[in-house]
């Protein structure tokens, strides 16, 4: 009977805790404790003991695993077919020449990889195997940290890193709180606070600690970093207790603690349940705009190598119909041969044609590519421009995939807080019922504007208002989740307070609130500490005020509030709330409205943040209800999120409006030049903040995003409100295209200076409505479209009071656009996040609000201003840098397969090569390779100064220009006349005429026959010298490194040639090469022709060149000429003054 | 290093232990160096069109006397062909070529008389050529096993796999194997000059020295047995099907028979077109001052043993002298002269379009 009882109880208080069908949960036992008979039966599960395996293999699976990894992409797959096929059927090159590169690629990257594995294999050794104290029937022992188990109890002292997922049950400080950093897990070095629960803090002591015999029931492990829900049923008294557990409660691997001595805690997810192992999954790939061109022209060239197959293949059974042709006396099949069905035949034919000319698609390409993006992206790491001292911090790259993409944005998207401005919050003033206070003190060395002119203290009239100003002040002092620091060892962002004794800092996650206190301290009233749950205030007076702390309603984007409920020492119960004036005075009932409207108002248009600061007295019956809703949402284990906030939201009701705060976040250093360089360069800016609309806007102007001649369209919530926001949008569409109408918009940017420019701002929930999907689809796929219309036509666009998710919904929606732009998302916070993951480009600036950003980005750079040099030079230099990259080596494969194309047609199309297999195997690895990679690499056509001066320059790469179909068009075309002037000319040489060495150089003196490989290697010859050339003549920037690798290549070229050809190689079945170089080079008339191919190969290239550049020159040609020029006269004056001293 | 950054880009989330992204806590300063801040000191030329001008008519000014100079010295290289396939029925040769069998152990002889309209000084190169013949055929030009000619004796007794069919006959491998020696050239070739007094008087043709020096010496070599007899070394080998002789019978010369016969070196370096001609025999120049070749009448007489008919194939014979440059070869000279009056063409162009728009350009830079 007693168990059933018990059993009711339990089922009771769970319900009253809120529990339903929980499915997803674990249970465990604090000690290994089982609960007293008679609670609910919990299936005890299994978990993973704490082993962490980042490694990928194991040293049986390597191979095979790793083998089916690359052979996973499309590029290896490709390469491995013909190099089977090559090796299944008798086809004219030997497998070496494809194998050898593959194998090459395959191996040292397995190299590398299997490396890498060791090191995860010995980093997860090294975790697994550090001791932990595990604390064991009241004694502590050391165990390795891989056997530990859930339900362990383990002691954690200060600077040790947890080794698990932890629930803190007590801790060294009396409250049972510990600080913790959790700097390795995203960066946010600030100490945040864990509590423990009321009930266990109490048991520290190893011995305690045994005794406590409680369950935990949460949630299974979930990749979310803050996100955390369960409960604790204790079951030391009589009756069980239950009690909520939240992240709060919970200690996360990786972290550490600070600051507390030491702390007990229980295992509750181990090993690669642990959260940060959860985390280690991927973002999603980006690809560069590049990379997709790329893609296309490899179907482009594998539709040629297909054609080229198919067509020679079908000529060759045209061509072989006469059996003489076929099988003449001379060259007769074997048996086998002739048996083969004609079908197979034909397959294999066009089989051993694919692999004859697959080096059009060269295996080396992929490789130098990704090299090339690889080692490119240490520039950006190694710019001492982008370093900056205030942080110590230097550019970072996440990936490297996206160094060209930098060079074709054409919509930035921006953060306003952290960076635009330094998110440095500055107290500038508040206003109580609209009676200005300004601080005495002068910060930093700044005067503050117009203070003089300010209602000071002691003008506010009336005991009422006195009431209000003193409720006002101690709000502020208690509103907040700022912690005192009193040491000097914060090695998190500090704020010196130098207070005459002790020095304090104030740490908190928000630099507003930081800002606050500190301005409500130069006012007289300074926050101590919190202490045992009171929060100690000393005020005008030196007397110290006490406040119970009951309940923090912490602060969310969504809310855009913050409230705290405090016991002040009378007994009064007062909830304080602070938070963005839209979302405070909707909920206000009485107070001076209208003033500090205003006042709120004029500070948004000075820039400034404001906060607006209500409160409400409760009744103790009040705060039991408050209570109750409280604690009911806090132990709920579904949706506790959403409880919580209904129950915030019928808190946070009937408020008495205090006042408004302002605070400063200064412009980031050089944010407007940055801005307006970015404008010049044809790049778009969007502004996206969660501030209000007049903030925005002040700072937007502050940044010269907004011009003083820029007509603002507004598409605002308020505008919305009169009209419908259908003729809202038709309205602004029509003055919008009225201006701009016939105008093309280049032609608009070029003349932005003469002509009105548009900025649009919006607010978030006019773009939610313009983004609702509408009951007629039709009619809301026309809003968007009218939307992007009008954006498209605006020079600026701020969208203000945007959530998270808004912010990568217009990312998406510009993204999504019929010119699908490239966009780029810059942000420093958390809330950017998810524009940054969706932007093509994602930068995260290493700001004050953690690291969230930085470690979601694809590139992280200290400032905002430093942008400029990431996008103008950085992105402008290796798109230039890649696009030439790619397009050269389609270029010189085009020149390299096609003579080997036309030979066939003069060889029965019998798959002959032209060149020798060592000529096509090392063609793409080492003759060529080296000039072109250090070109994508080290290529300046213009100055970095003159780039960063002239952001136009920008505009002449937009639009993967160099990279569109014409262009690639043009390359292909020039390779094609290459191709043919060699083969042709080679042709003509040995067709009609004996070409022939009359040996002068060598010892007889004969005249001597060449055959096939010397014909083929006179081509191969002028083919290496006419692509290295090439690419010599594309070259603007050359450092002595270009000359050695370009003279270098050229040299090593012969030196090969001469020692390929110049030896019997014992391990080859044929000496086909043997002398064939040396040859050809005593015969006068190959040298003579070499260099008049060569010529003529590189000719109409010049002359395209020269011809575009005097008559229809880019803007980065004129002032690369002009430079000249200015060179030119230079060294003129210079002469002439000689010629003068001469006379 | 290369795949290093081939992979770099991880279909896996793993988390890369090194990497670009990996900074450390060490001082995160970059280094000022002039490689790592881009700012090398570098040479900058830019092509346009006044620095291509003068380059333009300096190659135009080069090329164009290089040109004359070579399509003259071709113009004075003399060079005589003669057809004696006999496909025609009043060519001297018809019979032979009609009447042709393999089975044929008499070869057929046909006389084919000339006239050289100048002198020949110097030495004189004869030539046999061949049309639509595809030496550079892929079957045919693998069809050759290396090791053997190069003195492999292991080769020799078990020829490449590479010769199919024509490596071995009733298990005796063949010497030397593959389908190009076994279709080696073997019309023989005799020049009389007719005096004007009516006497012939055959024309002294030297057969060595018309092979590469090297593959005559170090590339083609014969086996070495234990003895040096030529005949016993290829003991247990068969001629190719096609050869009248063994290959040990090829010359008197010791030194220029088996695999270093010179003729079947020259055949066995394959042609790279279908249609090609390969140096026979050299007509050595006599010591006085008469020609090598004199004006007036000569007689060709062929052994007709090659056929070429049955794949619509001609047959030459060809005498050329030789010149600094190699045989006659107008194609050069013309090419030469070409590409050198096409770059002086476009260098008067450019200089009209660089003084009419090069101007523009400058002074609109300037005014910006």
């Amino acid at each position: 009977m007693g168990m059933d009882f018990s059993t009711l109880r339990t089922l009771i208080s769970r319900y009253c805790v809120g529990e339903e069908n929980w499915v997803d949960s674990r249970t465990i036992y604090i000690g290994h404790k089982e609960p007293p008979p008679g609670t609910e039966a919990f299936i005890q599960q299994r978990f993973p003991d704490n082993r962490i395996v980042s490694s990928k293999y194991t040293f049986w699976n390597f191979i095979p695993k790793n083998m089916f990894e690359q052979f996973r992409r499309v590029a290896n797959f490709y390469f491995l077919i013909i190099f089977l096929v090559q090796l299944i059927i008798d086809t004219p090159t030997s497998p070496v020449t494809s194998g050898l590169p593959l194998f090459f690629v395959i191996t040292v990257t397995a190299i590398k990889q299997g490396y890498e594995d060791w090191l995860r294999h010995k980093a997860d050794n090294a975790v697994n195997q550090c001791s932990v104290h595990v604390v064991h029937h009241g004694k502590v022992v050391r165990k390795q940290s891989r056997k530990l188990r859930v339900g362990d109890v383990v002691l954690v002292k200060e600077d040790e890193t947890f080794p698990c997922d932890l629930i803190l049950l007590s801790s060294s400080r009396d409250d049972g709180t510990c600080f913790v950093t959790t700097a390795s897990l995203d960066g946010e070095s600030s100490h945040k606070t864990y509590y423990a629960v009321q009930e266990t803090k109490a048991y520290n002591t190893e011995k305690e600690v045994d005794t406590i015999h409680a369950t935990i029931e949460c949630e299974q492990p979930q990749p979310d970093l803050y996100k955390f829900v369960g409960r604790i049923n204790i079951y030391m008294t009589n009756e069980p207790v239950a009690r909520p557990l939240g992240s709060e409660n919970l200690l996360l691997r990786g972290a550490t603690l600070k600051n507390t001595e030491y702390i007990y805690a229980v295992v509750i997810y181990t090993g690669m349940e642990t959260k940060m192992a959860l985390n280690y999954q991927s973002k999603s790939q980006k690809r560069s705009a590049v990379e997709k061109s790329m893609n296309a022209y490899l179907v482009v060239y594998l539709c040629i190598l297909i054609s080229k197959a198919l067509i020679n293949t079908a000529l060759k059974y045209v061509w072989q119909s006469d059996p003489n042709k076929d099988e003449p006396f001379y060259n007769q099949k074997t048996e086998v041969e002739r048996q083969r069905h004609v079908l197979i035949r034909a397959f294999t034919d066009f089989l051993a044609f694919m692999v004859l000319f697959n080096y059009i698609i060269p295996v080396s390409m992929y490789v130098t590519v990704e090299m090339q993006k690889f080692l490119g992206s240490y520039f950006i790491m190694w710019d001492d421009e982008m370093f900056d001292e205030e942080l110590g911090e230097r550019a970072v790259v996440n990936t490297s995939d996206l160094n060209e993409e930098l060079g074709q944005v054409e919509y930035v998207f921006t953060d306003k807080t952290g960076t635009l401005t330094e998110n440095n919050m500055e107290f500038i003033e508040c206003c109580v019922d609209g009676h200005v206070y300004v601080p005495h003190a002068i910060c930093n060395g700044q005067v503050m504007p117009g203070a003089a002119g300010m209602d000071m203290i002691d003008s506010s009239p009336g005991p009422a208002a006195r009431e209000h100003e003193e409720l006002f002040f101690r709000a502020l002092c208690l509103c907040h989740t700022v912690q005192v620091k009193e040491e000097d060892t914060v090695d998190g962002i500090k704020h010196g307070i130098h207070q005459g004794k002790s020095t304090s800092f104030y740490i908190s996650s928000s630099p507003d609130e930081v800002a606050l206190v500190e301005g409500m301290k130069r006012l007289g009233f300074t926050y101590l500490r919190l202490k045992d749950g009171q929060m100690e205030i000393l005020n005008r007076e030196d007397e110290v005020e006490k406040f119970e702390l009951l309940e923090v309603l912490t602060f969310d984007s969504v809310r855009r509030r913050m409230s705290v409920i405090v016991k002040a020492s009378t007994g009064e119960v007062y909830l304080f709330c602070k938070g963005a004036d839209s979302s405070i005075f909707p909920r206000v009932i009485s107070g001076k409205v209208d003033q500090v409207r205003a006042r709120v108002e004029q500070n948004a248009v000075e820039g400034l943040r404001t906060l607006c600061v209500a409160y409400r007295s409760l009744s103790p019956e009040q705060y039991e209800e408050v209570f109750q809703l409280l604690n009911r949402a806090k132990l709920a284990l579904q949706d506790r999120d959403k409880q919580l906030a209904e129950a915030y939201d019928l808190i946070e009701k009937d408020l008495i409006l205090l006042g408004a705060t302002a605070v400063e976040d200064r412009l980031q250093e050089k944010a407007a030049d940055t801005i307006e360089s970015l404008h010049k360069a044809g790049i778009k800016v969007w502004v996206l903040t969660g501030d209000k609309m007049e903030t925005a806007a002040a700072t937007c102007y502050a940044s010269k995003l907004f011009h003083r001649n820029t007509q603002i369209l507004e598409l605002t919530t308020k505008r919305t409100e009169e009209q419908s926001l259908h003729d809202v949008l038709f309205e602004l569409s029509r003055t919008v295209l009225r201006q701009h109408g016939g105008m093309t918009r280049d032609t608009f940017s070029e003349l932005s200076g003469d002509c009105t420019d548009y900025g649009l701002i919006i607010d978030g929930a006019t773009l939610s409505a313009v983004m609702r999907p509408g009951q007629e689809g039709s009619n809301s796929g026309n809003y968007k479209e009218k939307f992007l219309e009008i954006c498209r036509n605006c020079s600026a666009v701020l969208c203000c009071r945007m959530a998270p998710l808004q912010k990568a919904q217009i990312v998406k929606l510009i993204k999504a656009s019929e010119e699908h732009p490239i966009t780029l998302a810059i942000g420093d916070g958390a809330n950017d996040v998810s524009m940054i993951l969706e932007a093509h480009v994602g930068i995260g600036i290493m700001g004050k609000e953690g690291r969230q950003a930085v470690r979601n980005s694809d590139y992280a750079i200290p400032k905002f201003k430093h942008l400029k040099k990431m996008l103008l030079v950085h992105g402008h230099y290796y798109y230039i840098r890649i696009s030439e990259l790619v397009q050269y080596f389609f270029y010189k494969n085009v020149c390299f397969i096609f003579p080997q194309f036309l030979y066939q047609f003069f060889c029965g199309f019998s798959q002959q090569p032209l060149y020798d297999t060592a000529y096509l195997t090392l063609y793409n690895i080492s003759f060529t390779s080296l000039p072109i990679l250090l070109y994508s690499l080290i290529e300046q056509h213009i100055n970095m100064d003159i780039l960063k001066k002239d952001p136009c320059l920008y505009r002449d790469i937009a639009k993967n220009s160099l990279l569109r179909w014409p262009t690639f068009i043009y390359w292909t075309v020039l390779g094609v006349y290459d191709a043919i002037v060699m083969f042709f000319g080679a042709y003509f040489l040995f067709d009609n005429t004996t070409f022939t060495s009359n040996g002068q150089l060598m010892t007889t003196n004969t005249q001597m026959m060449f055959g096939n490989w010397t014909f083929g290697t006179l081509v191969f010859t002028v083919l290496v010298f006419t692509v290295t050339f090439k690419l010599a003549l594309d070259t603007h920037y050359w450092t002595w490194i270009n000359h050695f690798v370009i003279w270098g290549s050229l040299i090593f070229f012969v030196v090969f040639s001469l020692l390929w050809g110049g030896i019997i190689w014992p391990f080859l079945n044929y000496q086909r090469m043997y002398y064939v170089f040396m040859q050809m080079l005593s015969s006068g008339p190959a040298w003579l022709s070499i260099i008049l191919l060569i010529t003529a190969s590189l000719l109409p290239d010049v002359v395209k060149k020269v011809i575009w550049r005097t008559l229809w020159p880019t803007t980065t040609e004129r002032i690369q000429q002009g430079r000249d020029n200015k060179r030119y006269e230079r060294a003129l004056a210079y002469m002439s003054s000689d010629s003068l001293l001469m006379e | 290093m290369m795949a290093s950054s081939y992979s770099a880009k991880d279909e896996d989330g793993h988390i890369t232990v090194s990497g670009p992204g990996g900074g450390t806590l060490r001082n995160k300063k970059p280094e000022n160096t002039a490689f790592k801040q881009q700012r090398l000191p570098a040479w900058q030329p830019i092509l346009t069109a006044g620095t291509v001008l003068p380059a333009f008519f300096i190659i135009g000014l080069i090329f164009i006397p290089i040109g004359i100079g070579l399509y003259v010295t071709s113009n004075n290289i003399k060079e005589f062909e003669i057809d004696y396939t006999g496909d025609d029925t009043s060519s001297p040769c018809y019979n032979c070529a009609k009447n042709f069998s393999w089975n044929n152990t008499k070869s057929c002889t046909c006389t084919i008389p000339f006239q050289l309209d100048q002198p020949y000084e110097s030495n004189v190169f004869m030539y046999y050529g061949l049309s639509n013949f595809y030496q550079n055929h892929r079957r045919y030009v693998k069809s050759r096993d290396d090791s053997q000619l190069n003195g492999n004796i292991d080769s020799l007794k078990k020829p490449s796999k590479e010769c199919e069919p024509y490596a071995s006959i009733d298990n005796k491998p063949i010497a030397p194997c593959g389908a190009i020696a076994n279709s080696m050239f073997n019309d023989t070739l005799k020049l009389f000059y007719n005096d004007p007094n009516g006497t012939s008087v055959p024309i002294p043709l030297t057969s060595t020295g018309i092979a590469w020096w090297t593959d005559k010496h170090v590339k083609f070599r014969n086996p070495v047995g234990t003895n040096s007899n030529l005949t016993a070394v290829f003991q247990g080998t068969v001629k190719p099907v096609n050869w009248h002789r063994p290959v040990y019978e090829l010359d008197t010369d010791p030194e220029n028979n088996g695999f270093i016969n010179e003729d079947f070196i020259v055949w066995m370096r394959t042609a790279a077109l279908p249609t090609f001609r390969k140096l026979y025999r050299i007509i050595q120049k006599k010591n006085n001052m008469a020609p090598t070749l004199p004006r007036g009448n000569y007689t060709l007489v062929v052994d007709y043993n090659y056929p070429v008919r049955s794949f619509e194939g001609r047959k030459r014979m060809i005498l050329s002298t030789i010149s600094w440059m190699g045989g006659k070869n107008p194609f050069l000279g013309i090419a030469y002269i070409t590409v050198g009056s096409v770059c002086f063409f476009l260098g008067v162009v450019l200089l009209v379009i660089h003084h009419k728009y090069g101007n523009r350009n400058n002074s609109a830079n300037i005014s910006n």
